[in-house]
């Protein structure tokens, strides 16, 4: 047999929080740098070039996040960037302890120990009181981390809270703004925190590239050595593809925001229509959440039966956290929610964008009705 | 294959309008059934089952919970162009199987895990997933088949004896019949492979899984002692005729019929494990004429024969007691209070009676069901009474 294609079946793609597609602004962009190979480091012109193009992406992705343009450093994506900002602010510093919520994504939490995690309430909203008792009782300065917005409920944590606490016991905020970005605006000095991490294949741009962005003057201790790349805060020749196409899509940042009324109604509609089952429930959807995500469980019916039978109709969507093996593991940020096993383990998330249309809602509900037959 | 006939899983429709999930463990058995039936048109959809932390089994720590085996069929349904996913049965797979393992040897048996897998997580578990799929059949890459007969399918051996896995599928129900398939059951494991090379799959020459795949390196002891650290208890090995021969150091790691292992030297005559009392630790040793058993009860009876179970009259069949042993002829007597009990009274005495092992039934091919060999709970023997039925069973032609 030779190799082919799975048959074809037309693709409904709502999982826009795992990854987008290429906006054609970046596909452009990339596309005509795919003949530029110079290594921005060298001296002569292919070096140069490939050096100018960095630049101009590194000004657009500052222009998108309210950074001034040194302090943008290109990473391998979202989990570089988390990574850096935790052990890197943490050592230049001097922190004495890294806090943050059990609905942060994984590459925050690897970072941080179980003593560490703070309390959210049941809809996910990082709880204020709980911080403010740690800081109380640790030494400073101590760095917390904690996201824009979740990338499983959408829920936009209350960032203003955190960081007026954060100025009282003198402590650094690092915020994961990875899912937020091209959602809703995320503005470094408007937040009012220390750093921001960024992905660009959330935005439209490639995979394998995003970036950590620092307020004027704060100083970052390297993860990475060796080169003395991105001003020596992180090391080894850049992805100039993926950065050239990080800032197409940065460009592209209004155009995207300009969408969200849009596929905030698209969502409406879709929450609308499931709700008329009595058993689903969609999760904190009473506070403030990004206007393109939607997190509902469909009691009785697995998470994991769900996206199968929704693949199988051609609908993307997804549940929990894949680990390496494919298995749906059910949601962590459910479970630290304090949502029973039975209702995290029959959740769904679907996540709208920029192409996303009434048809692709009507094509949702269609096969995901039969599924409320299984109950 | 392109003559191959659209119905052939027996569905009275296209094989386009047939969904069918294939159960791929990554080896080549399951991979060909899969590209076999793509092949001929089915609308296929892999099933992969996870079972256990992998990284925790081999005891390498951190790694992440996958295997060879789920990249090896992800692969082959790359390869051949069908839609395939990962369902997770950890759980299900710990309590149903593994605990069930480990307390099987603690109670002094010797269970077969295999058959609580297929009864479980794979006929229970991934068929019900099948069917939320949407699928009008599961196949799976036993060599067993199925055949319609008068009354419905049949359960029977595999076309190529050596490779038959009957033994491991005693449990399978007739509901479950409806629904299953196997479509290796008629071929013999050289054609498997040459398909498999047919087919271009990477797995074509992968070798047979031995041992139980939770039990990697054959330590079944230490599976046990982490599932139940506090099972090892020691005690004496005992001679049948009272002496005491020496100690142990727990009951699991005894098998009835056991020789190697028992540790204990000077006695004119080779010893056998003859009997477990898991209650006392205490391991029952003698020569291999106390090993013989002529009749047994079993527990957990499925019967796949004319009626719901087997007669209380007697019906005279072929039983295995082993999985790598010949069937010999023994009745089975159905219970009158217990669907699920028999007695079975062998035709001549065997030393390979082993609680916790399956005893399955056989008419010629067919496969009429099995059940467990219970453990005595009364070691007064009635071998007086029991040979003349067994001589009378053994009169009947089977």
């Amino acid at each position: 047999m030779t190799p082919s294609s799975p048959p074809p079946r037309s693709l409904t793609y709502l999982d826009y929080n795992a990854t987008t597609p290429v906006l054609p602004s970046v596909a452009a962009a990339v596309t005509a740098a795919l003949g530029d190979f110079g290594n921005p480091s060298s001296v002569h012109t292919a070096g140069r070039k490939a050096r100018a193009a960095v630049e101009g992406a590194r000004e657009a992705v500052a222009e998108m996040s309210g950074a001034p343009v040194q302090q943008v450093i290109f990473t391998s994506g979202g989990t570089e960037a988390n990574v850096l900002a935790l052990r890197g602010l943490a050592a230049a510093a001097r922190c004495s302890a890294v806090l943050a919520s059990g609905v942060e994504h994984a590459s925050v939490l690897a970072e941080i120990p179980e003593s560490a995690r703070l309390a959210v309430d049941q809809d996910g909203r990082i709880d204020i009181q709980a911080l403010e008792a740690e800081l109380k009782h640790r030494a400073k300065p101590v760095l917390i981390t904690v996201m824009l917005a979740n990338n499983e409920t959408g829920v936009i944590q209350p960032i203003d809270k955190v960081v007026a606490l954060a100025r009282a016991y003198g402590a650094l905020v690092h915020c994961d703004a990875v899912q937020a970005a091209g959602k809703i605006p995320v503005d470094l000095k408007a937040l009012g925190v220390d750093s921001v991490s960024l992905s660009a294949h959330k935005i439209g741009g490639l995979k394998g590239v995003g970036a950590l962005v620092l307020r004027a003057g704060l100083e970052i201790a390297a993860d990475l050595s060796g080169g003395g790349q991105e001003r020596r805060r992180r090391a080894g020749t850049e992805n100039v593809l993926g950065i050239i196409g990080f800032g197409a899509a940065a460009r592209e940042t209004k155009t995207l925001l300009a969408q969200a009324g849009r596929i905030a109604d698209l969502r409406k509609s879709l929450e609308d229509a499931v709700l008329q089952t009595p058993a689903v429930q969609i999760f904190s959807s009473t506070v403030a959440r990004l206007g393109n995500t939607s997190c509902f469980a469909l009691k009785g019916v697995s998470s994991e039966t769900q996206v199968m039978r929704l693949d199988l109709a051609g609908v993307a969507v997804s549940a929990g956290s894949a680990c390496s093996s494919g298995k749906i593991a059910p949601s962590h940020v459910l479970l630290a929610m304090g949502m029973p096993a039975a209702d995290a383990t029959s959740a769904i998330r679907v996540s709208l964008g920029w192409e996303t249309t009434a048809d692709d809602i009507s094509a949702f509900l269609k096969a995901w009705r039969p599924l409320v037959e299984q109950i | 294959m392109s003559n191959v006939s659209p119905n052939s899983l027996g569905l009275e429709k296209t094989p386009q309008e047939t969904r069918v999930v294939v159960a791929m463990s990554g080896g080549v058995d399951s991979s060909v059934v899969a590209a076999l039936l793509k092949s001929q048109g089915y609308d296929v959809v892999g099933l992969t089952m996870q079972l256990y932390d992998h990284g925790a089994a081999t005891a390498k720590s951190k790694t992440c919970c996958a295997g060879q085996d789920i990249y090896d069929a992800r692969r082959v349904s790359d390869l051949i162009g069908i839609p395939h996913y990962v369902v997770d049965y950890e759980t299900t797979f710990k309590a149903d199987v593994m605990d069930r393992f480990a307390d099987g040897y603690i109670h002094g048996e010797t269970p077969v895990p295999c058959v609580l897998c297929n009864q479980t997580v794979k006929f229970r578990d991934l068929l019900k997933a099948a069917k939320d799929l949407g699928a009008d059949a599961l196949a799976t890459g036993h060599y067993v088949q199925r055949l319609e007969g008068e009354a419905g399918p049949e359960l029977h051996r595999a076309y190529e004896d050596d490779r038959d896995q009957s033994y491991f599928l005693f449990t399978t129900t007739r509901d479950q019949l409806d629904f299953v398939r196997f479509p290796l059951g008629g071929m013999g494991k050289r054609e498997t492979r040459e398909l498999g090379e047919k087919f271009g799959l990477h797995v074509a020459a992968k070798p047979d899984s031995q041992d139980i795949c939770f039990v990697p390196n054959g330590d079944y002891a230490s599976v046990i002692r982490r599932l139940r650290p506090d099972a090892a208890i020691g005690g004496e090995i005992v001679h049948v005729d009272g002496r005491v021969l020496g100690r142990h150091e727990g009951v699991i790691h005894f098998t009835v019929g056991q020789r190697k292992g028992l540790g204990v030297g000077g006695e004119a005559e080779p010893l056998y494990v003859v009997r477990i009392e898991p209650e006392a630790a205490r391991i029952i040793a003698g020569p291999k004429e106390a090993l013989l058993r002529q009749s047994f009860r079993l527990h957990g009876v499925n019967w796949l024969g004319a009626g719901t179970k087997p007669p209380e009259e007697g019906i005279a069949v072929h039983v295995k007691l082993r999985n790598t042993h010949k069937p010999i002829a023994a009745t089975i007597f159905g219970e009158a209070t217990d669907r699920t009990g028999a007695r079975v009274v062998l035709a001549e005495p065997e030393a390979a009676v082993t609680p916790g092992q399956a005893c399955v039934f056989y008419d010629g091919l067919r496969v009429l069901g099995g059940g467990w060999i219970a453990r005595e709970t009364n070691v007064t023997h009635q071998p007086h009474n029991l040979r003349r039925q067994s001589a009378a069973a053994g009169q009947v032609s089977v």
